[in-house]
């Protein structure tokens, strides 16, 4: 008998198993809202819930809070990823560096996003600036130590090597540190920007006149589940799509990572 | 005059948590002659790792001084080349890029390197390798590779730390007289750290044998053995003899290390 821990699965039977859970899933979903059990202003069914996504696309010009919520996730995920990269690889690279922020980082990234909310809406107000501020507040810290940890993690003897092949402080910096923890930062991005996805519709709920966000809150007020769920599915396939392509990316720029 | 002159030099190591201080080397006093090939031969952690790290200006003495060319060593440069036993290529880098890496620090013109780097794959015979990744590479490779990057550099001595020691007992056979071929054709001097006595004197013109740790010289040996040398004269009466000796140095050290 073949042993059966860590055997992979061909590419065919990993994306058939994948689509084989989503269909269970729908399956459940559509024989609880059959059978009755409970209420369709509770709980639309799959067939309303598709439906309801046709009309918001169609009728409500949706693409519209579509675009809206991803530009704010990916804005707020930039502005923290554009601090964070250079900020993180100082702090992975000089322990002085790191002395100074990593305490306070550490303590900044256990506060919630979504509890800043009130005061960004005192400080910026409810335009645009205040979504980015809570995706970026959600994001910076995190990335930020996730890249000094894995900075500091890189291999002492690649930078002695280094150091004998007459390579300056600077030049270690650039031409090992970097380079030797670019997929792993990329990783880390990928990761970052899930948590991103995660915030937006909070940010949203409150003061926002369009985004996905803002149009499950309008559906709360008329009771149109089919609306909530349809918002909270795109939701997860606009986040799907971009984990899928952000891995992609990354296979493809660090290919000697994945020899 | 002498390439490299080692003079008392000593290295204590600072307790780790509140322990008591580690000394590693005690003052070892060392003359490398131009195109000089030594092996230094010991137990494992006898202090012989730790010289040659001191040497490179990984790590500082604790008393004495290192002098190349009559000048003071402090910390590492371009003109010490080190190859070490973990395999140490920039697993981003290909095999070329690897080799042209310290060329590439001092910013060397690209055709230049070009010619270099030609040069020393065709001396560790990896044509046809040129773009591989190190992790395409078997061990034996991955440090002929590393022995052509450190040479790159053309550094005025070049270190090496077993770096055979992670291969199998054929591969290494065929790297000694790979890099023999490489010394006897460019003139390097060398000083070559290992434990294993056939490999000690097949290489060396001088053989230092370092006793138990602390390590400090315990007796010089010069291998009158002429060049080019064929892998068939370890089975020659004067080399067979030396091994004896080395064997009788190396194995009361061993036994008065387990007393």
């Amino acid at each position: 008998m073949k042993p059966g821990l860590f055997v992979p699965v061909s590419r065919r039977v990993r994306i058939g198993l994948g689509i084989a859970f989503f269909l269970a899933f729908g399956l459940a979903w559509w024989a609880i809202t059959a059978s009755g059990a409970v209420p369709p202003q509770f709980l639309a069914s799959p067939g309303r819930t598709l439906a309801a996504a046709w009309e918001l696309f169609a009728k409500f010009g949706f693409t519209y809070d579509v675009g809206m919520t991803v530009w704010r996730v990916l804005g707020g995920f930039v502005l923290a990823a554009l601090i964070a990269v250079p900020l993180g690889i100082a702090m992975g690279a000089w322990k002085p560096v790191e002395a100074f922020f990593e305490p306070f980082v550490s303590f900044a990234r256990y506060l919630p996003a979504s509890a800043f909310i009130p005061l960004l809406i005192l400080w910026v107000g409810i335009g645009e600036t205040q979504k980015l501020a809570v995706i970026f507040i959600g994001c910076f810290f995190q990335l930020t130590l996730m890249i000094a940890m894995i900075v500091a993690g890189t291999r002492r003897d690649l930078v002695e090597a280094a150091y004998t092949l007459g390579c300056s402080e600077r030049g270690i910096v650039r031409d090992v540190l970097l380079p030797g923890a670019a997929p792993e930062i990329a990783e880390a991005l990928r990761q970052v920007l899930g948590i991103g996805w995660t915030y937006i519709i909070v940010a949203e709920l409150i003061g926002a006149s369009s985004g996905i966000g803002h149009m499950i809150t309008d559906s709360q007020a008329l009771m149109a589940t089919d609306q909530i769920i349809s918002g909270i599915v795109v939701i997860g396939l606009v986040g799907l799509a971009s984990d899928v392509a952000f891995k992609q990316l990354n296979r493809r720029l660090f290919a000697w990572s994945h020899l | 005059m002498s390439r490299l002159a080692i003079q008392g030099v000593g290295k204590t190591f600072p307790g780790v948590a509140g322990g008591a201080p580690t000394q590693a080397l005690l003052p070892v006093s060392l003359e490398v002659a131009d195109n000089d090939f030594i092996t230094i031969l010991g137990l494992s952690g006898c202090g012989k790792s730790t010289l040659l790290r001191l040497v490179a200006g990984l790590e500082e003495p604790t008393s004495g001084r290192i002098l190349l060319d009559s000048a003071p060593v402090a910390g590492p440069g371009a003109d010490r080349g080190m190859v070490f036993q973990s395999y140490t290529l920039f697993p981003w880098l290909t095999v070329r890029q690897n080799i042209c890496f310290g060329l590439r620090q001092k910013g060397m013109a690209a055709a230049e390197q070009r010619e270099i780097s030609d040069h020393f794959i065709a001396e560790i015979g990896l044509r046809g390798f040129e773009d591989h990744y190190p992790k395409q590479l078997s061990g034996g490779m991955q440090q002929r590779v590393a022995i052509a990057r450190a040479l790159a550099n053309s550094p005025k001595i070049l270190l090496l730390d077993e770096p055979f020691g992670a291969l199998d007992n054929q591969t290494r056979v065929l790297m000694q007289e790979l890099l023999l071929g490489i010394w006897e054709r460019e003139r390097k001097t060398v000083l070559f750290v290992t434990h294993d006595i056939e490999e000690a004197i097949f290489m060396a013109s001088r053989v230092v044998v370092f006793t138990r740790r602390p390590g400090r010289v315990k007796t010089e040996l010069p291998v009158p053995l002429p060049h080019p040398r064929p892998y068939t004269i370890k089975t020659a009466p004067e080399f067979t003899a030396l091994k004896a000796r080395l064997t009788e140095e190396i194995r009361a050290e061993a036994l008065a290390a387990a007393a």
